[in-house]
């Protein structure tokens, strides 16, 4: 006999969704792909420890092959330099992403449930905020405010919260009738509650495809950023930044634009797919059979 | 169609509305002093003043803003705080040149990755499905500015076929201009054609399988026609849309691209105006930016709306 859920998980998450998280793993380019990313998740993790030198000390003379990826410009360890600009890049884009996810979620939100002139201000806003091509908005804050990190983590922070609040919007609006939410009116429960509480757990899953999604777009704008010199400063590597200072070589060493160029591409690669994976099977639109 | 394009404008205008204010707080978000920031510590407290007057920092905050906005309706941009010219002595030949890699990368993005989508959709989960798809999420995982030095590499030094050239514009040298044109729209091109042809190849999916196309295939018509006539047709309505925002993507992506290769467009005034904080520069080309992204927003919709036969109905 099968065991049927009780009531605080079925409200809490919705079993089948943690079906489908093992289905989607069970797709061969999805299990690859986030392996992938655990593997870097632990490399931002562990970074310290794992740098074969310190990413500031000069260990040979410039650009020789010493170390397992040769030394950069300043005789620098490349190998080490990489691993710190990964954890940079990550930590900064999911940073930003949190930040993205938690305040477009919580405009979504409300919106979404209250609706009336608070949902026109919000949803217009959030068209007014698109109307800015990202990376433009960004170079232009970031210039004004100073090239500092915390600044980038707030910038791309902003620019990504309509994508988050258009998602949760268009859900709410479709689960507010929902016989579900009407019950937990009639039994009583505050607005508030209702909304944290019993729609917002509802409308996880594209919340978290979004999130996969933006994290990768959140690489690239930071990586986009410190390319131009506008995030990380020196001597901090950023995976941008590398990329930037590879560029300055590519007829004397162009290994230095190659490692970092592979790592990106492979990070944001990992994430896209890891994404589409995701959204293929909590999209109810998509082909769930 | 009427009511629907005056509030469709009505929007473009608050868009353009909000967007000028926030320019107009940007250079007052700037900590402590913005002369002082311009001219750095060493400057004298003349010089100060002097920047100060130009950016009409001394008159009350309501004055500075009513004053921005009256400037900007004479269409007048500013005066450049390093250079001394006005802004639009230098923004318009930039902007045009930016948008000629812009609208050349979405052009070609179009005309690659419609048919590859199509034939992506119309081939779905076969070989040649798989080689689209995977080579699609390739392209989007190429970040510009990655494929642009990576471009540089193989096709300036390791197999030089075309060497870093200095700009040369379409009147003076048409040959020239167009070879230096290449490596910065083939980097522009790459991500959007993956964009487009996976949007066609999901739009023309959800088609190919809807009541009306089978309709078509049951009187008999033909494979060809019921894909171009009933298929890609209505499957164009996502693509334009999806175009547009592209679009927007690609002005983005136009200030990496161009910082690479060096390619005299917004980019480069916007990064120079960045480095030596020349602030109405930096305003005007946000500004600019931003008013291209809500006129073709505002194209595409109405676009969009023309195209689709259920809006005369609703």
């Amino acid at each position: 006999m099968t065991t049927l859920p009780d009531q605080k998980d079925a409200v809490g998450f919705d079993p089948v969704r943690i079906g489908a998280f093992g289905r989607c793993l069970r797709n061969p380019r999805v299990l690859i792909a986030g392996g992938f990313l655990a593997i870097i998740g632990l490399l931002v993790l562990l970074a310290p420890w794992l740098a074969p030198a310190d990413y500031r000390a000069q260990i040979d003379l410039p650009l020789t092959n010493a170390g397992v990826l040769g030394t950069d410009d300043f005789g620098r360890d490349v190998l080490s330099r990489l691993i710190v600009g990964v954890r940079t890049s990550m930590l900064v884009a999911v940073l930003a992403v949190l930040v993205a996810g938690a305040a477009g979620v919580f405009l979504g939100l409300v919106a979404g449930f209250r609706g009336g002139w608070l949902s026109v201000v919000i949803m217009r806003g959030i068209d007014i905020l698109l109307s800015f091509p990202p990376i433009v908005l960004a170079i232009a804050a970031v210039a004004i405010l100073g090239p500092e990190l915390r600044n980038v983590v707030i910038v791309i922070g902003i620019l990504y919260i309509p994508r988050f609040t258009r998602v949760v919007y268009t859900q709410v609006l479709s689960l507010r009738e929902a016989e579900y939410v009407q019950a937990d009116r009639v039994l009583g429960a505050s607005s508030t509650r209702t909304m944290f509480r019993t729609v917002l757990p509802n409308v996880t899953a594209p919340i978290i495809v979004q999130g996969s999604l933006s994290l990768s777009f959140a690489v690239q704008i930071e990586a986009g950023l410190s390319f131009l010199g506008l995030g990380a400063q020196p001597p901090l590597p950023s995976l941008g930044t590398m990329v930037g200072a590879g560029r300055d070589f590519l007829e004397v060493q162009p290994s230095l634009l190659i490692f970092p160029a592979i790592v990106i591409v492979a990070i944001v690669l990992a994430l896209n797919v890891v994404g589409d994976g995701l959204r293929d099977v909590l999209d109810p639109r998509r082909g769930q059979s | 169609m009427r009511t629907f394009l005056a509030r469709r404008a009505g929007l473009a205008l608050i868009q353009l509305f909000v967007v000028g204010t926030i320019v107009f707080l940007l250079a007052r978000l700037i900590p402590g002093d913005p002369a002082r920031a311009v001219l750095g510590d060493n400057a004298t407290e003349d010089q100060v003043a002097q920047v100060r007057e130009l950016m009409n920092l001394d008159a009350p905050q309501w004055e500075q803003y009513f004053g921005f906005w009256g400037n900007l309706l004479r269409g007048d941009l500013g005066v450049s705080l390093i250079s001394g010219r006005t802004v639009l002595e230098d923004l318009p030949v930039r902007m045009g040149n930016s948008l000629e890699l812009v609208l050349l990368a979405l052009a070609l993005a179009m005309a690659i990755g419609i048919p590859l989508g199509r034939l992506a959709a119309t081939k779905a989960n076969k070989a040649i499905d798989h080689i689209v798809t995977g080579g699609a999420i390739l392209g989007i995982s190429l970040p510009v500015f990655v494929l642009g030095t990576l471009l540089l590499l193989v096709l300036g030094v390791w197999w030089p076929v075309l060497p870093p050239e200095r700009f040369v514009s379409f009147a003076e040298d048409p040959l020239t201009h167009l070879r230096v044109l290449l490596l910065p729209v083939l980097t522009l091109t790459a991500a959007s054609t993956a964009v487009v042809a996976r949007m066609t190849r999901s739009a023309m999916l959800e088609t190919l399988s809807a009541d009306y196309v089978r309709t078509a295939r049951a009187k008999g018509l033909r494979e060809k026609h019921v894909v171009r006539r009933h298929a890609l047709r209505a499957a164009m309505l996502p693509i334009v849309s999806v175009s547009s925002v592209e679009l927007t993507t690609l002005i983005g992506s136009t200030v990496l691209v161009e910082s690479i290769f060096g390619w005299p467009g917004m980019s480069s005034l916007l990064m120079n105006a960045v480095t030596v904080r020349d602030y109405p520069v930096i305003q005007a080309v946000v500004l600019a930016t931003a008013t291209i992204v809500i006129v073709v927003n505002l194209i595409a919709d109405i676009t969009v709306r023309a195209l689709d036969p259920r809006a005369e109905s609703v």
